[in-house]
């Protein structure tokens, strides 16, 4: 089996496997279980991306909510004013959100730590209040974004939330074994060595510059994937959508996922889908303030992300995989 | 007041780097360790003076556990160190590095006394007292650095080679100002060179340090007519 | 002439709290190495605990004094707990050199989650203890009132006081030898530990007069999501940027600078342009002279 999954077809058969058991499970699991499941198929994309950009190449944002709401919008504008059919919709929602991710790459490929950190939170700040400003954009209440019913022949009883589920499922699939691909090619090789060492990579021949630029732009174009599906999933786009806790819930994902590890995507993913629940549930048994109840998740995934950053900064899985090689390492003695 | 080392260890990651070092050194001697790159001499010194951490062993001086301190406290309890290359602070000014030693002192009146007599054995920084620490020569730094390491009043002084990157004449003023400075203050001093033949003609004992290990401990004198320690270190 | 004066003033004014957030920023980036990200929640947090005060003593300025304690308290334990906690572990990975910063990033998060479910039904509002109303000058209201100039003011009086503890006192020195070489300071006997939390705390006290001041000069009422704080981080973080994130004289020319612009902006063109502006001037400095206008060429990396 390990020797299966390593090979492009076992990774490939692996992934249509995934999607057969997600289709059959849609159809025994209830309404709120599905819309949850397109949901995580989004989170799922935008965690990745976060991991492409920080564990693949060593670059930081705490803004990539900023670039959800570009893929957001443009998947918007696109069904809105251009009546084009969803898929496509989906792929303006990549290029775009990607050429926003090549702008700004070119100006993160020379900064670092803070800087970095900073401007990219600035982004992620100050975005929500431009489409404010812009008529076109909606403003406050934002835009529709109605994907429409379930094809006629899907059946009557099928709900939207099923047709969202199943969209944002083969899309996730789609996405992540494309980016597994790239990892896995000269891309990802080159991105890892700048990531050890910059300075080493510059020496092989490695233009630094340029694959960071080409990591951001990656990284964006799924953003705006993830975008384009969350706005699918709530049916609108609005600045609200898009709040800076939205980066920093991607970010803890990203953290809790473990920064390097793509397979470790879904304990971020699941996490992120899970904490409202859970709020709910201490909400509800605790009967407690609208106050409390309308900050709870915010102060469950903060408190997520200072725990894990400060204890297991490398995630939880890493952190796991660090003591079972120093425990076998130290038998060997 | 005598520094005791004994059976010191100090890793670097899983490097050992300091391994199993005895030795003792009498209150005013000037002690100079020598040996080649990588023998151990600047870990050892920065175990001795909290900045790194030992994995096993004792250091004592006067019978204070040195090993288990941060260095500031350790200023405290009268030992300074100067450590390699890089012990002036060059954004502030002669003035204000040295002033930095004596910042913890109570007694402003006597930070004062002590500052006029390292003035008078560096007369250069007296005339550069307003400068930045960034203008002086290499020479006029280390001048600075042990300056700034006395200012603490020391008893016992860990000098990190000195000589690194001076000229010939400097270094051997320096020295010279060193060997002054240790019997004017009766000072017990711990110098590491790699200049070892300099070190010698200033020191009372030698210790050579060979892969992390006490090779050798004599007086400086018969270190420097020892046939063996000539051919390696003293290069004839 | 009067609008050119006025737009001048305006940009003094918010550029003085963009000043006081910036030397927040920077006091803890010179002791630490850190952008704390959470100073704009402290600072709320100490906006708030002011609030309290005012209805407790009646009075501003009591209030503001006792805020700016509180917030130095408030900032000096978040080092004592967060950072020392942090400096303790060693970490690798890509996330090592940032982990700090999202450290303090969640931080932020959870003091703002805190806030609002403890204060948010509290009806925080701070009313300006001196009068709004713009000075008149040959019957032209000028955009400067005496709550302007006491804005200014402050930010003047605590730079020098600032400057004045950095470059003339003890403390000073060993405030600056800890954050240009701390294993030196060490070894001269300063307690660096010690005096980084100072620089925290001191950080914490200016943090807390932007958010008291600023409140009253905004629309008055506190609210933990309020996009008003959100801002003030930001702006202040590029007007340190500016400034170069090594100097309190840079922060302050970096934050009347970015108030100027974004004044000149918001009259001369457009409102809604006033944020894309402030990018692209954080984006400009950091591409073309990233140690800050002010800054000596010591290289932008952490």
């Amino acid at each position: 089996m390990h020797k299966l999954r390593h090979s492009n077809i076992g990774r490939l058969m692996f992934f249509i496997t995934v999607g057969i058991l997600l289709f059959l499970a849609s159809n025994r699991v209830d309404e709120l279980r599905v819309y949850q499941g397109a949901t995580l198929a989004m989170y799922v994309i935008a965690i990745s991306s976060l991991i492409l950009l920080t564990g693949y190449s060593g670059q930081v944002s705490l803004g990539h909510g900023a670039l959800l709401a570009i893929g957001g919008y443009s998947a918007a504008l696109a069904h809105n004013y251009f009546s084009f059919p969803i898929w496509l919709c989906f792929i303006v929602a990549i290029l775009v959100a990607a050429a926003a991710g090549a702008v700004l790459g070119t100006a993160a490929a020379r900064l670092s730590g803070p800087y970095l950190a900073g401007t990219t939170l600035a982004l992620a700040v100050g975005l929500p209040s431009i489409a404010n400003q812009f008529g076109f954009l909606g403003g406050e209440q934002g835009l529709l974004f109605d994907v429409g019913m379930p094809p006629a022949r899907l059946g009557a009883t099928f709900s939207p939330y099923k047709w969202y589920f199943w969209i944002a499922g083969v899309t996730a699939l789609i996405a992540i074994w494309s980016l597994q691909n790239i990892l896995r090619s000269r891309f990802g090789r080159t991105w890892r060595a700048v990531r050890d060492n910059e300075v080493a990579a510059e020496l092989v021949g490695i233009h630094v510059g340029k694959a960071k630029t080409l990591a951001f732009t990656v990284s964006a174009g799924l953003a705006g994937l993830a975008g384009a599906l969350l706005a699918m999933t709530i049916s609108t786009v609005s600045p609200s959508a898009f709040p800076l806790a939205l980066s920093f819930s991607l970010l803890t994902g990203a953290v809790l996922s473990g920064v390097t590890s793509l397979p470790g995507v879904m304990i971020g993913a699941v996490t992120l889908v899970a904490t409202p629940e859970i709020a709910d549930a201490i909400t509800s048994r605790f009967a407690t303030s609208d106050n409390v109840t309308t900050n709870l998740p915010g102060l469950l995934v903060s408190a997520l992300l200072v725990l894990v950053v400060l204890l297991v900064p490398n995630g939880p899985a890493e952190q796991v995989r660090r003591i079972r090689s120093r425990r076998s390492a130290s038998t060997h003695r | 007041m005598t520094l005791i080392v004994s059976d010191l260890c100090v890793d670097h990651g899983a490097i050992r780097a300091v391994n199993g070092v005895s030795f003792r050194i009498e209150e005013g001697q000037l002690a100079a360790v020598i040996g080649a790159n990588g023998a151990g001499k600047t870990t050892l010194l920065r175990s001795l003076s909290g900045l790194k951490h030992s994995t096993s062993g004792h250091a004592t001086w006067h019978d204070y556990d040195l090993l288990h301190a941060k260095p500031e406290v350790l200023v405290r309890h009268g030992v300074s160190h100067v450590s390699e290359g890089k012990s002036v602070i060059p954004e502030l000014s002669v003035e204000e590095n040295l002033d930095l030693g004596a910042l913890w002192r109570k007694n402003p009146g006597e930070a004062r006394e002590t500052r006029n007599a390292i003035l008078e054995t560096f007369p250069r920084l007296g005339e550069r007292l307003s400068q930045l620490a960034d203008t002086l020569s290499g020479g006029e730094r280390q001048m600075l650095a042990i300056g700034r390491a006395l200012m603490s009043k020391p008893q016992l002084l860990l000098l990190d080679e000195p000589s690194l990157g001076l000229a010939p004449l400097v270094i051997a003023q320096i020295f010279a100002s060193i060997r002054q400075l240790t019997i004017q203050m009766g000072l017990t001093v711990v110098l590491v060179e790699q200049n070892a033949m300099s070190a010698l003609e200033i020191a009372d004992v030698g210790i050579v340090l060979n892969l992390g290990r006490v090779a050798v401990t004599n007086t400086a004198q018969q270190l420097i007519a020892d046939p063996q320690v000539r051919a390696a270190y003293l290069g004839y | 002439m009067f609008q050119l004066i006025n737009t001048f003033l305006i940009g003094i004014t918010s550029g003085s709290i963009y000043s006081l957030m910036a030397i927040a920023l920077v006091l803890v980036w010179r002791s630490t190495r850190v952008v704390n990200f959470a100073q704009a929640g402290q600072a709320l947090l100490s906006t708030y605990i002011g609030f309290e005060f005012i209805q407790r003593f009646h009075s501003f300025w009591i209030a503001l004094v006792l805020s700016m304690i509180f917030g130095a308290l408030i900032s000096a334990l978040v080092d004592l707990v967060f950072m020392r906690l942090l400096f303790s572990r060693n970490t690798q990975g890509p996330i090592a050199g940032v982990a700090p910063i999202i450290a303090t990033l969640g931080l932020l998060g959870l003091i703002r989650a805190g806030i609002g479910m403890v204060l948010g039904s509290t009806d925080a509002n701070i009313r300006p203890p001196v009068s709004n109303v713009g000075f008149t000058i040959s019957g032209h209201t000028l955009a400067f009132s005496p709550l302007k100039l006491l804005i200014v003011s402050a930010t003047l009086v605590l730079v020098l006081v600032l400057s004045l503890i950095f470059q003339r006192t003890n403390i000073g020195l060993a405030l600056r030898a800890s954050a240009y070489a701390p294993e030196i300071a060490r070894l001269a006997g300063v307690r660096v530990d010690g005096i980084r939390t100072l620089g925290w705390a001191l950080a914490g006290a200016a943090g807390a007069a932007a958010g008291m001041l600023q409140t009253p000069n905004g629309t008055g009422a506190l609210s933990s999501d309020s996009l008003e704080f959100s801002l003030l981080l930001v702006f202040g973080f590029i007007a340190a940027v500016i400034g170069g994130l090594e100097s309190l004289v840079g922060a302050v020319i970096g934050g009347l600078l970015l108030g100027l612009v974004l004044a000149f902006v918001l009259t001369y063109i457009s409102g809604s342009l006033v944020f894309i502006t402030a990018f692209v001037v954080l984006i400009l400095v950091l591409l073309i002279r990233p140690s800050g206008l002010i800054g000596t060429k010591r290289g932008r990396r952490a």
